[in-house]
């Protein structure tokens, strides 16, 4: 999976470390890098992914920014004009809009509009999903938004390991990329049980992380669980939910972490449909036009004659996240019992 | 009715909502007397690094160096030498050139769109002659003036008006969309005041990376709304970034008059007082007047002394573009009626009273310049006129997407390539 300089030196590690350590050795090799958001310079950022970063590298690598998610990106994408590699934090994803014109308008169509003549290789890490009682402005998953702009990456890691090597290489990338961060699985991988104690990453392989520079390639999906009965299709705090689940069940399933949405690893998950026959998606953001839509009839288009029963996808509901009723919203472990049953009934 | 601590309020009168209203409506006859003219040499020039809050009188008042009888007077007065003078009356006059024939070729069905910046010409020439070449522009959209200045192909202007095989842009912009970075000019984006944030986030690139270049960015007094004009001086002013803000306040936003943009309340340049940076407010047809401001922002800037903003006061003499007819909005007499004149005819009289410019030469050079443009149009059309799918490979429409195409969009550009060849043969390609 290292696409890089093979690294020996592992260190355990948990979600915000591995960003943290991803951020460290970027702004420690390249000094074009630079990195920026509301309180995440001296206080380290309020997930603690910026800690230390800017007594180690200065305040004019590492500051805290205004409140303001416009004047965030928007000098993000001048600094890339210039020739900096901005990697500016947007505290929660919930917190993205003010600055989506900035992204969407001008981040995202700089290469076409100005044929190379200017490039904007930001990216933006923001915590998205839900799961910690954040309430509808601290838990939405905004990830379809992000995909339907032409011209911008999307990136959702699932575990340190890849975390650490995703940011590295999304910060690496000429190109803006949209880094979102599952805040739910930042401490440790979540059963999707809200009532089990919290597991740390320290039991989990993928806390192995090695300190110095190494890559995951942008657009590669990785396979978590082969199996034969379905293929099930998800991405950050999702992908442990249903490896609970598909255990519990006992379920032979194939568990594909896309780990890029955009651009998407298509041929990973045309190779698995076409071996299993079926196909679940599963996403924590609402339902209508949400990515599980897109990858339903990306399966349909093109494994339409390989398939055994409809594509099924659970999903978040189509309200607002609520408060105290997060769990009845989140798609926890009955409704994709519920959809494991249903597809492999056929 | 409301209650209130004070009881019932049913002796107030019922609130009433107030929507601005330009004073002239087409058959109105306009008189701006009341625009209040300071006197030239009236306004103090203090140093480059003076507190804001001590020159906060210069965002409500009117830097001038031009009297309307050509002479320069007082502290700002630039002193340029007459080569200098000369250069600067030469680009304002090409530009009107060019604007002149590209909007003739817009009507003549050359191309879609097109903008001139008629009357406005110093606001863009004057400032950018007074930067350094390598310092940055940010444009907006009726900004040609800085290309034009720094010696930009005017060919290549063409080019990109006429969407041809010589676009570098590969005919993806709209006319006048222009992106030049080897002359320190920004890609033009469309949308408003975007730019604004972004000149903010190149100028602290700047001075983060202890270069002595600035950025500068121009809006028009109706983007002066946008919230993204608001996050820039923010910005600029936390981090003291080495950048100039202009904005020119032509009096209209297509047909809005400025009171929709605040200016019924205060100047543009006062906005520049609640972020605590240095404002001037300019007499923005006074090309002097807009060297010298420029100049002694651009100072302040490269001394580490942070951000200016310049209201450059001027008026649009023509429609926001080729869409719209300004004699449906305003009184088709208010451009000769506005009382600062034209910069062009106030240059040219300057000149001629200092001894160095006079009719003839003046006549000679627009004939000249008019010929230049008028050669370069040839040319240009010899590369091709606006026309659907004529000009590039079809495949270009997914090129720079990404840095690298991916598969997704490798099938879909497949996709149009079949169904242009259905449409047009095997064997057709682009002139």
């Amino acid at each position: 999976m290292m696409s890089a300089e093979t690294q020996t030196a592992t260190k355990t590690m948990n979600m915000i470390e591995a960003i943290n350590s991803a951020m460290d050795v970027m702004l420690e090799r390249d000094p074009d890098t630079v990195v920026m958001g509301e309180d995440v310079g001296y206080f380290g950022g309020v997930f603690r992914a910026t800690a230390g970063l800017q007594k180690k590298h200065g305040k004019t690598r590492v500051f805290d920014t205004p409140i303001n998610e416009c004047g965030i990106i928007g000098v993000a994408v001048g600094m890339g004009a210039y020739g900096l590699r901005p990697v500016p934090e947007i505290q929660f994803a919930d917190y993205i809009y003010p600055g989506l014109d900035q992204l969407v308008s001008e981040a995202a169509r700089l290469r076409y509009r100005s044929a190379n003549d200017f490039i904007c290789p930001m990216t933006v890490r923001t915590p998205f999903g839900g799961g910690i009682f954040g309430g509808q402005t601290h838990s939405q998953s905004p990830e379809s938004i992000m995909t339907h702009i032409c011209g911008v990456k999307t990136v959702i890691p699932s575990n340190p390991y890849d975390a650490k090597g995703l940011l590295i290489a999304a910060i690496e990338d000429n190109d803006p990329v949209v880094f979102l961060e599952p805040k739910r699985i930042y401490n440790g991988p979540f059963s999707g049980y809200y009532d089990r104690p919290v597991e740390p990453w320290s039991k989990h392989d993928a806390s192995a992380v090695p300190e110095g520079h190494y890559r995951i390639d942008l657009g590669k999906a990785a396979t978590v669980r082969e199996g034969e009965a379905l293929t099930i299709l998800a991405y950050g705090t999702m992908v442990h939910v249903t490896k609970t689940i598909v255990e519990e069940m006992g379920v032979d399933a194939e568990i594909i972490d896309l780990r890029t949405l955009l651009p998407l690893d298509i041929d990973a998950i045309e190779a698995s449909v076409k071996k299993t026959g079926r196909c679940l998606v599963i996403h924590e953001a609402t339902r209508t036009s949400g990515f599980g839509a897109e990858l339903a009839a990306l399966v349909q288009e093109r494994c339409f004659y390989h398939l055994e029963a409809p594509v099924e996808r659970v999903t978040g509901f189509d309200t607002p996240y609520p408060h105290s009723l997060e769990w009845a919203y989140f798609p926890g472990p009955v409704r994709i019992a519920t959809a494991l049953t249903k597809i492999l009934k056929d | 009715m409301p209650e209130t601590d004070r009881g019932p309020a049913s002796n107030l009168p019922p609130l009433s909502l107030h929507i601005p209203e330009p004073r002239y409506r087409p058959g109105d006859t306009p008189d701006f007397g009341d625009i209040v003219v300071p006197d030239v040499g009236a306004t103090p020039r203090p140093s480059e690094d003076s507190k804001p809050d001590a020159m906060r009188d210069l965002c409500y008042g009117l830097v001038r160096v031009l009297d309307f009888d050509g002479v320069a007077k007082g502290p700002w007065d630039p002193k340029l030498t007459p080569e200098r003078l000369r250069a600067m009356l030469r680009y304002m006059m090409l530009v009107r050139a060019f604007d002149d024939r590209m909007f003739r070729a817009q009507r003549q069905g050359k191309t879609s769109f097109y903008m001139k910046c008629t009357g406005e010409e110093a606001t863009s020439i004057a400032s950018t002659m007074a930067l350094d070449r390598s310092d940055m522009c940010f444009p907006s959209y009726r900004q040609q003036g800085i290309l034009i200045a720094r010696d930009y192909p005017l060919i290549q202007m063409m080019n990109q008006i006429y969407s041809n095989r010589g676009d570098h842009l590969m005919g993806r912009q709209l006319p006048i969309m222009y992106s030049a970075p080897e002359h320190g000019f920004f890609s033009v984006s469309g949308n408003l005041a975007t730019q604004y944030p972004q000149a903010v986030g190149w100028a602290m690139a700047s001075a983060s990376k202890g270069d002595n270049r600035i950025a500068t960015v121009w809006c028009g007094e109706g983007s002066s709304a946008e919230g993204d004009f608001h996050s820039a001086l923010t910005f600029a002013t936390v981090y003291n970034a080495p950048v100039i803000f202009n904005v020119v306040n032509n009096q209209w936003a297509i047909s809005s008059f400025s009171g929709f943009a605040g200016a019924e309340r205060t100047t543009f340049a006062a906005r520049a007082v609640g972020y605590g940076i240095a404002g001037l407010r300019i007499d923005g047809n006074d090309p002097l007047a807009v060297y010298a401001a420029t100049l002694w922002a651009a100072d302040r800037a490269r001394t580490n002394n942070g951000p200016t903003l310049i209201e450059h006061f001027t008026y649009r003499s023509e429609g926001h573009s080729t869409s719209d007819d300004p004699s449906a909005y305003r009184p088709s007499d208010e451009p000769t009626i506005w009382p600062f004149g034209d910069p062009i005819a106030r240059l040219k009289l300057h000149l001629i009273a200092l001894g160095e410019w006079d009719d003839a030469r003046h006549e000679a050079q627009r004939t000249e310049l008019e010929d230049l443009v008028k050669t370069t149009q040839k040319q240009s059309e010899k590369l091709g006129i606006l026309g659907h799918g004529m000009h590039q490979p079809f495949e270009t429409m997914f090129q720079d997407v990404f840095e690298d195409m991916p598969w997704h969009l490798k099938e879909q550009s497949a996709q149009m390539l079949a169904e242009q060849e259905a449409k047009f043969g095997p064997n057709w390609k682009p002139e």
